[in-house]
């Protein structure tokens, strides 16, 4: 697949500011900034940039916590999330939700509910107001490979190949689940393996090739949106860093962690863009330029911004109040 | 006005609300082409097609989840359990997703969860069970319980058009034992609002669901002791309408809560605690509970009677009360 130079500066970019954004979340909670936790995607990025990159406007995602990518290519702004981990007013949920628990329907992104694969079946049911209706939007969904052995992704699987759906699936198998290694998970090979039990069409890709993902992912969503059904899509990385930032992971083996840092997704896609693309390091530089400039600004935003009020820990838990005479 | 059932209220209510809104569906097992395990969809696939009336995987806690979806996407699904029981399956998707989305994200649900419950069946313990009790310490939900046809139509509707998850708890025991009037024309039972299903002075019954029918036999015996009996019908459980609570509390000073469900933390304590906060000053008497004792719903007709509420019982705890 041919992909258009801008489209590539595109994938760069949002490759760099998912990375600022996390690092420059990390060090605030470093700083005691941050009330709750954070979980990076670091070293990851390529998987939610890649398939959100992918998307067109109308489609819908329904990601999970470590899909920064996702958020910031369907255009929720680093202000606001910046905001949302500082507990602001001004963050994407007003500090009624932490982290990367964000959605906003008018960008088409749902928010993750903690518990892992819940958006399995909720990214099946737009996917199923889409052919229920007719239009020609698809959903995606995507989840961690712990995530994978939840009954719930089974069951949106299955949901979505009997009525060949317009989704596609994804899962970010970063080989650990907080500590839990993959051969404890599952006793498949792959991941995507598990798609074969539902008759659903899958792929195995390098989840540290933004490039291989949106290409894959530009291919799964054309099937879906001419109603060709649901692929999952594995893409294999590696979770370099602890859970969270409270998580030394000394669990993983050292040998392991040192053989993915050469592989790492923004390094690799620096290396293709001088390379085969042949774009100019000076190019390159005023992405990064551009996306710390950004990050500064999105910092002193949520800085800046006001905490919500105690008592709106009231407000807006039904959409139809009950009226009291 | 006509004369239908408590099943036709609810069947004729999909079917109306369908017709006038696109964006409703159906979905659950064997709803389709079956028309469910209560034949309550019946008809509605030849009507409506297979994309609005979808027979779905076993699968609760997956097409929950997908209603759920949908319903972000601007749709209105109604999700049929085959028995309440089975919502079990789905409680992580309506109380962490559906519940919780409005509050956490400002993303209204609409769904509907049709929850077929209670016993008198002889369903034991997998198909007789109250779930209502499960949901009502879940803020976010909205969970109602009719009890006539006219109630069972309006709330359907009500529920439908509602902009939050509602669990709408259908009582099976009604489904064709139930017959009452409902206006030809287009109506909806607002969700919060209880109604006085008798009125009395001297004690008040609350309840819900097939017991209202219990408390209203129970109550005409005591007519003729010579004592009044005033049965509110709450119709909506979470939120519950206290004003109609403390309304018949001021007016009898003598209350009875009463329901199929087991006692421990039922809607009945949560009742009972409302008022006891809300109108201690004006009781005259120590609320009872007539409830089912904790314990699985069991089979045999001979220990069913017993488990469910019968009339004499509701009968004996008003005689005590009056004693009192
Ligand atoms: C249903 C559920 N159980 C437990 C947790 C607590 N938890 C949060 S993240 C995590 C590990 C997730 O592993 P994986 O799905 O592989 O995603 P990763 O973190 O590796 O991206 C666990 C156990 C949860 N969020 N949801």
């Amino acid at each position: 697949m041919d992909i258009r130079r801008e489209e590539l500066l595109r994938l760069y970019y949002y490759l760099k500011l998912a990375r600022k954004l996390e690092e420059r979340a990390t060090s605030l909670y470093h700083q005691g900034k941050i009330l709750g936790g954070v979980w990076t995607s670091y070293g990851m990025e390529a998987v939610s940039v890649g398939y959100g990159c992918a998307l067109e406007r109308d489609d819908v995602a329904a990601p999970y916590f470590r899909d920064m990518g996702a958020f910031l290519a369907r255009g929720i702004s680093a202000k606001r999330i910046m905001a949302q981990y500082l507990g602001k007013k001004t963050g994407v949920t007003g500090g009624k939700e932490g982290s990367t628990h964000i959605g906003d329907l008018n960008l088409g992104v749902f928010s993750f509910p903690s518990h892992l694969a819940d958006n399995y079946p909720v990214g099946v049911g737009a996917a199923l107001a889409f052919k229920i209706r007719g239009e020609k939007r698809i959903a995606v969904t995507c989840t961690g490979d712990g995530g994978t052995s939840r009954g719930d992704f089974h069951e949106a699987m299955n949901l979505a190949a009997v009525r060949k759906l317009p989704i596609v699936f994804f899962c970010n198998n970063n080989q650990y689940a907080y500590s839990t290694p993959l051969r404890l998970q599952m006793a498949v090979n792959n991941v995507a393996d598990r798609a074969l039990a539902y008759g659903i069409p899958s792929k195995t890709v390098d989840g540290n090739n933004v490039v291989e993902v949106y290409t894959a992912a530009k291919e799964a969503y054309t099937v879906a949106r001419n109603s060709g059904g649901p692929t999952f899509i594995e893409c294999k990385t590696m979770r370099v860093h602890g859970h969270s930032e409270h998580d030394s992971a000394k669990y993983v083996p050292r040998e392991l962690l040192d053989a993915w840092k050469t592989k790492d997704p923004i390094l690799t896609m620096e290396r293709y863009l001088a390379g085969s693309v042949g774009m100019k390091q000076e190019e390159l530089d005023g992405v990064t330029a551009q996306v710390v400039k950004e990050i500064d600004e999105a910092e002193k935003f949520a800085e800046e911004s006001p905490y919500p009020d105690g008592t709106d820990c009231f407000t807006g838990l039904y959409a139809t109040p009950i009226e009291e005479e | 006005m006509k004369e239908i059932t408590y099943l036709e209220a609810i069947k004729e209510a999909l079917d109306e609300e369908m017709a006038r809104d696109p964006s409703v569906f159906i979905l659950g097992e064997d709803v389709g082409v079956y028309g469910g395990a209560f034949r309550v969809t019946e008809g509605l696939i030849e009507k409506y097609g297979e994309w609005r009336v979808l027979d779905t995987p076993l699968a609760e806690s997956g097409f929950t989840g997908a209603a759920i979806g949908a319903a972000l996407m601007g749709m209105r699904p109604v999700v049929e359990m085959q028995f309440a029981d089975f919502i079990s399956c789905a409680f992580d998707q309506l109380v962490n997703v559906a519940a919780k989305n409005h509050y956490r994200w400002g993303a209204a649900t609409p769904i509907v969860v049709r929850a077929p419950f209670g016993g008198n069946i002889h369903g034991g313990p997998f198909h007789s069970q109250c779930i209502e009790g499960f949901f009502s310490n879940v803020p976010g939900l909205k969970i109602v319980a009719p009890s006539t046809a006219y109630d069972a139509k309006g709330l359907l509707k009500a529920a439908i058009r509602d902009n939050d998850p509602v669990i709408y708890c259908e009582h099976k025991y009604l489904y064709r034992r139930v017959k009452d009037s409902v206006p030809e024309e287009d109506y909806v039972v607002p969700i919060g609002k209880a109604r006085v299903a008798l009125e009395g002075k001297d004690v008040s019954i609350i309840t819900y669901g097939a017991m209202v029918h219990t408390a209203l036999e129970a109550a005409q015996t005591l007519g003729g002791n010579g004592i009044s009996c005033e049965i509110i019908d709450l119709r909506t459980l979470l939120p519950l309408d206290k004003k109609a609570i403390f309304n018949t509390v001021k007016k009898t000073s003598k209350v009875v809560v009463l329901h199929e469900q087991t006692k421990t933390g039922g809607i009945g304590a949560e009742v009972s605690a409302i008022i006891s906060e809300n109108c201690f000053g004006y009781l005259d008497g120590p609320i009872i509970r007539v409830a089912a004792p904790d314990t699985p719903v069991p089979y045999s007709a001979q220990m069913e009677e017993v488990f469910i509420p019968q009339t004499k019982d509701v009968i004996d705890a008003v005689e005590k009360l009056m004693r009192y």
